[in-house]
């Protein structure tokens, strides 16, 4: 207990739902974890596509096949974030039914924000669906529709950092005392720098998930994306994934190194490094792939999603290690202080 | 109680779920569960007219595939988000609630979430792939069946949150055997699903009806055929929605045995109950009154006087609504958890004890002469809050006020009689659970609260006191029940 109670911290002790959990415990963390990386990759594409299609219209400014370029991942966004929001909800009814406790008092201390995403996305994805199917009305009016994914954009970079402080502020009872309203808690160690370890993952996720789509035999290239040519493009792709997931090996140590310590074992330490390894690998297959001949391109590329989702596996039971530490301690009290009433 | 109080004092905590799930209900009936079989078989007549009328048949897809992609914007922005609303805001504003139904039906949402992907990945594929389909006679045959899988699918999560719903406002035998099958088949489950499901198959076509004029000229063929044919489409389920509304509206009196106390109670519903069958037989008299005019001379039939059959089932949905009021107040979850989240069982401990002492988030865990005040603000907050407001929507103040006369200040000895007594007098109000003092404190902060509205900010932006009974270092020593929770 000593490494829960500081000195300077009131920690709550409230009881917990007087019901059993409705499934194995262990079968409910096996649940979480999966659907909860399922999830964050389609997340990943939304936000990375959507960073990459506003970055390609703007250049298509003046490089037309860029223009062309934009449409074909602007087209792949809409379909990503309706497979983001729906596989969500999956891990949102778990975790809300594993940590009930601790998740809804990170939401009550952050409500405002909390109740936001539900207008913020709504809109983002009608400024989405907009801005797709105005492709050819505003041709004469670039900037406008420009300026319209730039907002969807707006929405999908702030919307993460509330769900990562809501996951961050449920893991330290001791804080809950001293938050007072949704940016006091995102100011909290360790939430930007895991903001930042998504950003990267984001772009990294887009870049390999593109090459994939664009590689494809049956994938008119020339004819969607006139004047580009489809070796270059597809080395790009691999390029972004490659220097994003490097950045990585800057942001996953920061990430690891603001997380409160008294929840860091060994065990947690294995697992990440475990996953470093696995991502090296693929990095470098993409080095490769990258200094390659453009006739073998894509010859890794298999072998590099398989590394990266061992990879992701790896840091995502981590990420659940971690939290499983962080509350172990409380979790026993709160349990002793339901436990005499549910027996009852 | 084990949660910090998320409240907005303004629009009040049960205007935010209203809100959201209301959309949600109209959006996902109407554009998911009843518009794609609508839309499927509209695809259907127009691949029909393919070798008699090859133009009327082109347009008559067309239709049908621009109102399925208007469907689909809004179903998978304000649909889906809206759902996902409707679990923020219910957690913010009851965790306690949510949380419990979490635990007990936990299958079923996890079985309606398998569905509700696989209707999002079939209805993705079915938009999408429209145009493509129309390449081939395999491909659009295809295209077709695809489209009839979809209808089941979306079925079938109204078949799932059909029993959720009904079990909130009748949990039947739960009580007793606490299985997740005696909770899903509860009283009210049948008579639901077969209410709404001719429901929602009124909404699409009233929607449709309406979304008609948007896409075609008045006057053409593919106007009035498509008038004509949603015309008809209302006036079969029409019938089959008023033996369904019949139906259910039968079903609630017995699901209500035992929770009307009064005879106020009783009169204010056997009112809304004759004003239901009113409503029911009002409604889809006018409806089936356009839906005939429109069957028989569509071209005569004005764009405007489409907007009605529309109404007429958002009014219809409505009132039936109400009946979960009726039924399921004062309960969250029936004869389990009161509307304040607080347990029905825990009820004889927190009239003797207060419910201050078993709160983990207050400032004042016993009411004393200096914090009388502010204790009661914390007993408002835990008792009042999920419903009323101080001074906005559903305003506590303003309730006392309506009852003391008019001129005179508040009367405390008759403001504590009164609360004291509501729950026998208003049917749809949990009983007090605190104890003397907390109800003078409460009467205290209420009268004051009149003269000068206080702020009342939730947890969201004040943040959180613990109280010193319920921290870390109390446990197990200074509980107020010796160790032992209520």
């Amino acid at each position: 207990m000593k490494v829960l109670v500081s000195l300077f911290a009131v920690v709550p002790l409230p009881g917990d739902i007087p019901l059993p959990l409705p499934l194995p415990e262990w079968l409910l963390v096996f649940l979480l974890v999966v659907s909860f990386l399922l999830h964050i990759l389609f997340v990943n594409l939304m936000l990375g596509g959507t960073i990459l299609a506003l970055w390609a219209e703007i250049k298509g400014l003046k490089e037309p096949g860029y223009d062309g370029l934009a449409r074909e991942i602007a087209a792949t966004i809409t379909v990503n974030k309706s497979l983001a929001v729906v596989i969500g909800v999956a891990p949102l009814l778990v975790i809300n039914a594993l940590y009930t406790l601790y998740f809804y008092t990170a939401n009550s201390l952050t409500g405002t924000m909390w109740i936001a995403i539900v207008p913020f996305v709504g809109t983002a994805f009608l400024l989405l669906y907009f801005h797709k199917y105005t492709w050819d009305r505003y041709r004469s009016k670039k900037a406008f529709h420009i300026f319209i994914l730039a907002l969807a954009l707006l929405v999908f970079l702030f919307v993460p950092l509330i769900f990562l402080t809501n996951i961050n502020l449920m893991l330290f009872p001791e804080k809950w005392g001293t938050i007072r309203g949704f940016f006091s808690a995102m100011w909290l160690a360790n939430v930007i720098p895991r903001y930042l370890h998504f950003l990267c993952a984001s772009l990294a996720v887009s870049g390999l998930f593109l090459f994939g789509y664009m590689r494809r035999q049956r994938y008119p290239f020339t004819g969607r994306c006139p004047g580009l040519n489809r070796a270059r493009v597809l080395k790009n792709w691999y390029r972004l994934a490659f220097f994003a997931s490097l950045l990585q090996l800057a942001f996953g140590p920061l990430n690891f190194f603001t997380l409160p310590w008294r929840a860091v074992t060994w065990g947690l330490a294995y697992i990440v490094l475990s996953g470093l390894v696995f991502a090296t690998g693929a990095l470098i297959l993409l080095y490769k792939e990258i200094n390659g001949p453009e006739g073998r391109l894509g010859r890794y590329f298999y072998a590099i999603a398989l590394l990266l989702s061992i990879t992701v596996l790896f840091m995502g039971t981590g990420r659940h290690l971690y939290r499983a530490i962080a509350l172990s301690a409380h979790q026993k009290k709160v349990l002793e202080k339901t436990g005499p009433y549910q027996a009852k | 109680m084990d949660f910090p109080i998320f409240h907005l004092d303004l629009f009040g905590n049960r205007l935010l779920i209203a809100v959201i799930a209301t959309l949600h209900v109209l959006i996902n009936h109407a554009l998911a569960v009843g518009l794609i079989p609508l839309i499927t078989l509209l695809e259907y007549l127009g691949f029909r007219q393919r070798t008699t009328n090859p133009e009327l048949a082109r347009q008559w897809d067309g239709l049908a595939r621009k109102i399925m992609v208007t469907a689909f914007i809004i179903t998978t922005s304000l649909g889906a988000l809206t759902g996902v609303g409707i679990w923020f805001s219910a957690s913010l504003v009851n965790p306690a609630a949510i949380g419990s139904l979490i635990r007990v039906f936990f299958s079923a949402w996890f079985a309606e979430w398998v569905i509700f992907l696989l209707e999002v990945v079939f209805i993705m594929a079915y938009v999408l792939t429209w145009k493509k389909s129309g390449t081939s006679l395999p491909a659009k045959r295809r295209h077709i069946k695809a489209g009839a899988v979809l209808s089941i699918f979306s079925w079938l999560t109204l078949v799932i949150i059909a029993a959720i719903l009904s079990f909130m406002m009748d949990p039947g035998n739960w009580e007793n055997r606490r299985t997740f099958f005696s909770g899903f088949f509860n009283p009210l489950y049948v008579p639901q699903l077969y209410f709404r499901t001719p429901l929602a198959m009124i909404l699409a076509g009233s929607f449709t009806l309406l979304s008609i004029p948007f896409f075609t000229q008045k006057g053409t063929e593919i106007h009035s055929r498509t008038v004509s044919f949603c015309s008809l489409w209302l006036l079969v389920w029409l019938p089959v929605a008023l033996v369904g509304a019949l139906f259910y509206r039968e079903a609630i009196p017995r699901a209500m045995i035992g929770n009307l106390p009064t005879a106020v109670a009783t009169m204010a519903f056997s009112q809304w109950y004759d004003s239901l069958l009113l409503v029911i037989c009002g409604a889809i008299l006018m409806a089936m009154l356009i839906a005939g005019w429109g069957f028989l001379k569509p071209a005569r039939l004005p764009a405007w006087l489409l907007i009605f059959p529309l109404l007429a089932s958002f009014v219809f949905t409505g009132m039936f609504e109400r009946a979960r009021e009726f039924i399921r107040k004062p309960y969250v979850i029936g004869n389990y958890m009161y509307a304040n989240g607080l347990l029905v069982k825990d009820y004889p401990l927190y009239r003797e004890t207060g419910v201050l002492p078993h709160a983990v988030y207050v400032d004042t865990p016993q009411v004393t002469a200096e914090n009388r005040l502010k204790a009661g603000q914390n007993v408002f907050m835990i008792a009042c809050s999920r419903c009323h407001t101080v001074d906005g929507i559903n305003s506590v103040a303003r309730k006392y006020r309506n009852l003391a006369t008019k001129g005179q200040p508040l009367d405390a000895e008759a403001m504590k009689t009164y609360t004291r007594q509501m729950h026998n007098v208003r049917y749809y109000m949990p009983p007090f659970p605190g104890n003397g003092e907390e109800l003078d404190a409460l009467v205290a902060f209420i009268i004051e609260a009149e003269k000068n509205p206080p702020a009342l900010p939730g947890a969201q932006t004040e943040g959180v006191v613990i109280s010193p009974l319920h921290t870390l270092e109390a446990w197990p020593k200074n509980q107020p029940d010796k160790g032992e929770r209520p």
